[in-house]
């Protein structure tokens, strides 16, 4: 499929760079026009991707994430999310709702699901002791949203 | 964050602000805890008014806070979530957990 923008960039898997994905995200949106509940949604959807790289990917340990975004043709939003981190063993447990690895920092177990939800598709490809890829898309519906196919 | 307990209500009012993520949300998480287990309040008061983005890290927040406040006979009330925070709220079932409210109660002191 035709690209009609792209952005990548790679960062360490630091907590303090969840906020600068979706100020990144932000940013590369801007031309799109995306409405408030589509900017909102897109950028929970980076951040609980984010933040899975950097508690479950790595588990505190140092690593890079990378992330790539595309404005796809349709106004079709790409986003593609990567660690070298620990892998998920078993794909489905992970993304059942509650599920989590780690409930002593509190973590809700709710990221996939925010994830499915906020998203058109999610595809999870995952290796253990390899890493992650998140991929996921969203159209934009736009601000007249009751002619959605428009 | 402003945190403020009035001793004659047993409120815990907490004025949250800002962005809610996984890096933001475990100093949140300390100083609520610190006032939650100084006063044992009978309601926590959780205003959302200042709060510009909140992911899953939000909603084990206040998981994390219900599961503290239970055993005393606390409860928590949710105040003023913007809409996409309130989306995240009812996606997560939180209004199972706590109230959703939009208005500032006259119990509430700021």
């Amino acid at each position: 499929m035709k690209i009609l923008n792209e952005f990548r960039c790679s960062f360490p898997a630091d907590s303090a760079n969840e906020g600068l994905a979706r100020a990144t995200l932000s940013a590369f949106l801007i031309p799109a026009d995306p409405t408030a509940q589509e900017l909102a949604d897109l950028r929970t959807v980076i951040s609980e991707a984010v933040t899975n790289a950097i508690v479950h990917g790595y588990r505190g340990r140092e690593g890079v994430v990378s992330v790539c975004l595309r404005m796809l043709p349709d106004r079709v939003v790409y986003l593609r999310v990567s660690d070298k981190g620990c892998g998920i063993p078993d794909v489905s447990k992970a993304m059942e709702p509650l599920y989590t690895t780690a409930p002593e920092e509190d973590r809700a177990g709710l990221g996939f699901a925010i994830m499915q939800t906020f998203t058109d598709s999610l595809q999870v490809r995952s290796i253990p002791d390899h890493g992650t890829t998140l991929t996921m898309r969203r159209k934009l519906r736009g601000h007249d949203s009751g002619n959605a196919d428009g | 964050m402003k945190l403020h307990y009035d001793t004659e209500t047993e409120q815990l009012f907490a004025l949250l602000d800002g962005e809610i993520d996984h890096h933001t949300s475990g100093r949140v998480r300390a100083e609520l805890d610190a006032a939650v287990y100084a006063h044992t309040p009978r309601t926590l008061i959780l205003d959302f008014q200042d709060v510009t983005f909140m992911d899953s890290s939000g909603i084990g927040l206040i998981m994390g806070r219900y599961k503290i406040l239970r055993p005393l006979g606390g409860e928590i009330i949710l105040l003023r979530p913007a809409p996409h925070i309130k989306r995240i709220l009812r996606l997560a079932g939180m209004e199972r957990l706590a109230t959703i409210r939009q208005e500032v109660g006259k119990e509430v002191v700021q």
